[in-house]
């Protein structure tokens, strides 16, 4: 046996131990509660789905609730009995917050699956089995780490791509008054040490320490002896610590047994250990050798208000005041009721904490169940553990810093946390904080400084998630605009490529409409003998246009000569000298030249259309105008229903609308005389 | 007199070197868009609401680079101010009570489904597409990504869309601050005044 060389971490304090009360006696039954309230949440990760419905009855093991997700655990059913209830109910838990619980009431037979009882879940040669098999049967028994946080131990197991050097057994149980593991090594040393050798053999670690702290000499005595009837092909050793608070802790306990410190942000396997607490081997055991999924636990009742300390065995979700009851609570007399002689309330609020005096929290009712990593239950006396509701000011004594077993900076860290800043706070590795409250319990000002950095780590943690949150936002946000933008940019491309069309069919139109005329130009020319240019490349206008234009050139005209003479009136009113030239005058002159020279032009193109448009109109079809009497008619229509819809609705736009409806009529009327006319030049 | 023309001479030319340098570094290492703008859009929360009347965080962010006051997001509220102040080295003003006041708790919209007619509108209005749903289909709202802006209650014919705060589950649930050490013996004292 190799010879162990302990180390010692920073920090720690020697709080009064208290342990002796609750080991007086041995592990006690805890009898059956007639009804049980199982918590689905009661593991680090996501909480179990219900598989069973109300009304169901359920045997002892039997599964209520398959782990959801990696990491999850197994829910069990702790006795015989049927489902009455599955509902939110507060959960042991310092928020306070409700969370899914299946409530089983008892039928007395505490009946096991039959699988169960008649041992064929059992696994008797797990050394040889394989791994994956062993993790599964660990994972399907809903087996979490007993030490407190509650982490599935089916995932801690599954290390994937690292080596294992050590595997540590935590043994120390570090926290005054619990005494949880003390008594299960005790008792049960040979069943938590077969716990050990599967947990060895699935991670294959070279090395397995067993730590326990030296108030503790009849389990170190227990564990060793069962160490020489196990003992042979393993490197187990039981190594004997000395007693400091937190040397439980995960990182302590690696620092004392192998000298090493897990870096910050990281977990132990990433240096090649993997630390388990001794509840977890014996559960290990009992769930791979045995078939039995974890329904029970070694829970500590004691406390000045309790008749009996003691360590029992409890159902999870036995309510804790079926375990008061069991262990006798007297309810604590105030210092009023003590002078006057009365007896204390019975309704006023038993103080009772779930954990231990460090680490633990205050229950807000005894209705409240056990569950797979409550190891203590407290019910101290005001005088015992008084209540801290007066905190001084922070004097800067130093001694919180001297404590801390994280080697972190307590005083810092507070004033970080008491003014928000929460990014400081992180700079100072609030992170490794483990929460031991070895820093409130040296504060002489009483500060609750563990609560203040449980509150600013939450914090920081919201922060995270909202600063995530907001750069999803700011992706889909922005995604969005890009998505509406193309879209866009695509119903433009549309709207172009349609209008492209459009314009060539218009083109297409007028060159087929230009070559008619051609045609007919060059037939003319043909049949006139004449070879005029104007009329072989004649453009093709039509003469309503052409006469439009005239008139608006005219009209144009008219208002430019109009102009000058106005200017020149004007010049002649103000007196002026009459050589003096009249300011804008020639640009006026110039526009009348220019105008006079369009209508000119545009007269003449008059003409010549004129000349060539008897043969165009020869060539107008009936079923032209036919086409055009149909269009006519159906606008016609329409215009008429929107002077209705206009009428009904009193629009302003009624007058417009009527001029239109009778210039339409009007139009009407000439299409259908021009093909009267035209019927009757074909007659 | 030929040693003043050498060192005007060599300033002249090493100058010019630099201004070489300078010139290709300028084009070389030019940097794309303006940073800060990046860097406020970053403190900003991405609700995407509008009630700074900028249509988006963005927009605010680059109407902040070029002089708007940063006092205009109710969704950030005091500590993005006292961000943006941070960032800019101005001094943090209250927020503009004009448009909003910050809430107390955060928010999510959620559609009372049975009763959505599936008009699509408040798909249209969602700032970050966090609705989903078609014509005439039931929608609802994906409440993980939900910024709580608001900006879909309006446009909703049937007003079937309710604003609520955040749930608090054990997943989100951290503890709170203690109550203020001094004041609690402040407290005390002002007790035994009284």
């Amino acid at each position: 046996m190799q010879t162990i060389t302990l180390h010692s971490f920073d920090g720690g304090i020697h709080p009064l131990e208290n342990k002796h009360q609750s080991t007086q006696t041995a592990i006690a039954q805890l009898p059956v509660p007639a009804q049980l309230i199982v918590p689905v949440g009661q593991h680090i990760g996501a909480p179990a789905d219900v598989i069973v419905n109300v009304g169901d009855s359920v045997l002892k093991g039997q599964t209520i609730a398959d782990p959801k997700g990696v990491v999850s655990a197994a829910i069990h059913a702790p006795t015989s009995g049927k489902v009455v209830a599955i509902e939110q109910r507060e959960l042991p838990h310092s928020s306070g917050l409700e969370g899914t619980c299946v409530i089983i009431d008892s039928d007395g037979h505490d009946q096991w699956l039959e699988e169960i009882s008649n041992g064929s879940q059992a696994i008797s040669d797990y050394l040889e089995t394989d791994n994956e098999i062993l993790i599964q049967r660990i994972r399907d028994c809903g087996i979490t780490g007993m030490g407190g946080a509650g982490f599935p131990t089916a995932v801690k197991m599954t290390v994937q791509n690292l080596t294992i050097d050590t595997l540590i057994i935590n043994g120390a149980e570090c926290e005054p008054y619990i005494t949880a593991d003390d008594m299960l090594m005790r008792e049960r040393a040979l069943e938590t040490l077969r716990g050990v050798q599967i947990l060895l053999k699935i991670t294959a670690a070279k090395n397995c320490l067993i730590g326990i702290e030296d108030n503790k000499p009849e389990a170190i005595k227990a564990m060793e002896d069962a160490l020489h009837e196990v003992h042979g092909e393993h490197h187990i050793s039981v190594v004997t610590i000395p007693t400091k608070y937190p040397s439980g802790g995960e990182k302590q306990l690696i620092k004392i047994l192998t000298g090493k410190e897990v870096p910050s942000g990281a977990i132990p396997s990433a240096i090649g250990i993997v630390c388990q607490n001794v509840g977890t081997c014996a559960a290990v055991y009992h769930a791979i050798a045995e078939g039995k999924p974890l329904i029970s636990r070694i829970t500590t009742i004691t406390g000045e208000s309790i008749n009996q300390p003691q360590n029992v065995e409890v159902l999870i979700g036995t309510p804790v005041k079926h375990l008061l009851d069991f262990a006798g609570f007297k309810q604590e007399k105030s210092l009023f009721q003590k002078l006057i002689g009365r007896k204390a309330k019975a309704d006023s609020k038993p103080r009772i904490i779930m954990g231990g005096p460090m680490m633990g929290f205050t229950l807000n009712s005894d209705e409240l169940p056990i569950l797979k990593s409550s190891n203590c239950v407290l019910a101290p006396s005001q005088k015992e553990l008084p209540a801290n509701d007066i905190a001084s000011a922070c004097i800067r004594c130093g001694l919180c810093t001297e404590a801390c077993p994280a080697e972190l900076l307590p005083q810092q860290l507070y004033w970080f946390s008491k003014n928000g800043e929460l990014d400081k706070a992180e700079q100072h590795n609030l992170a490794d904080c483990i929460e031991c409250g070895a820093c409130s319990y040296v504060c002489p000002s009483q500060i609750p400084l563990v609560q203040y950095y449980r509150h600013t780590k939450g914090a920081i943690k919201d922060e995270r998630a909202a600063q995530q949150k907001s750069d999803r936002s700011k992706i889909r946000f922005e995604a969005r605009q890009a998505r509406l933008d193309r879209e866009a940019a695509e119903k433009e491309a549309k709207r172009q490529a349609r209008a492209a069309t459009a314009e060539k069919a218009q083109a297409a139109k007028k060159a087929a409409a230009a070559e008619a005329l051609n045609k007919q130009t060059a037939e003319e020319a043909d049949g006139n003998g004449n070879t005029n240019d104007e009329i072989k490349k004649p453009e093709p206008v039509d003469l309503e246009k052409l006469q439009k234009q005239l008139d608006a050139a005219q009209a144009g005209l008219k208002k430019s000569m109009d102009k000058i003479a106005e200017l020149k009136a004007a010049a002649a009113e103000s007196g002026a000298e009459a050589d003096a030239p009249i300011e804008n005058l020639d640009v006026f002159e110039k526009a009348v030249a220019n105008r006079r020279d369009k209508v000119k032009l545009l007269a003449l193109q008059i003409a010549e259309a004129k000349k060539s448009a008897p043969l165009v109109k020869k060539e107008v079809s009936r079923d032209d105008i036919e086409k055009k009497l149909r269009a006519q008619k159906d606008r016609l229509e329409k215009t008429k229903e929107r002077v209705d819809l206009a009428k009904e609705q009193g629009l302003d736009s009624l007058p417009a609308l009527q001029k239109g409806l009778d210039k339409q009529m009007q139009k009407l009327k000439e299409l259908e005389e021009e093909l009267a006319q035209f019927d009757k030049a074909g007659a | 007199m030929s040693s003043i023309l050498i060192a005007v001479l060599l300033l002249a030319t090493l100058a010019i070197i630099f201004g070489a340098i300078l010139g290709f570094a300028a084009v070389r290492f030019k940097v794309e868009g303006n940073p800060i703008v990046d860097q406020i859009d970053n403190l900003l929360p991405q609700t995407q609401c509008g009630q700074c009347s900028y249509p988006g965080c963005k927009p605010y962010a680059e109407a902040i680079a070029a002089g708007e006051s940063i006092n205009k997001c109710p969704p950030g509220g005091e500590s993005t101010i006292i961000a943006l102040a941070d960032l800019l080295g101005v001094e943090p003003e209250p927020l503009d009570a004009e448009h909003g006041a910050e809430k107390d708790v955060p928010m999510v919209a959620i559609i009372r489904e049975d009763e959505c007619i599936g008009c699509t509108k408040c798909i249209q209005a969602c700032p970050i597409d966090a609705i989903m749903g078609a014509a005439k289909q039931m929608h609802t709202v994906i409440t993980d990504e939900c910024t709580g802006c608001d900006l879909c209650v309006e446009p909703c014919p049937v007003d079937c869309i309710d604003m609520v705060p955040i749930e608090t589950t054990l997943q989100n649930w951290h503890w709170d601050k203690p109550e203020n050490s001094v004041s609690t013996i402040e407290k005390i004292l002002i007790k035994e005044v009284h």
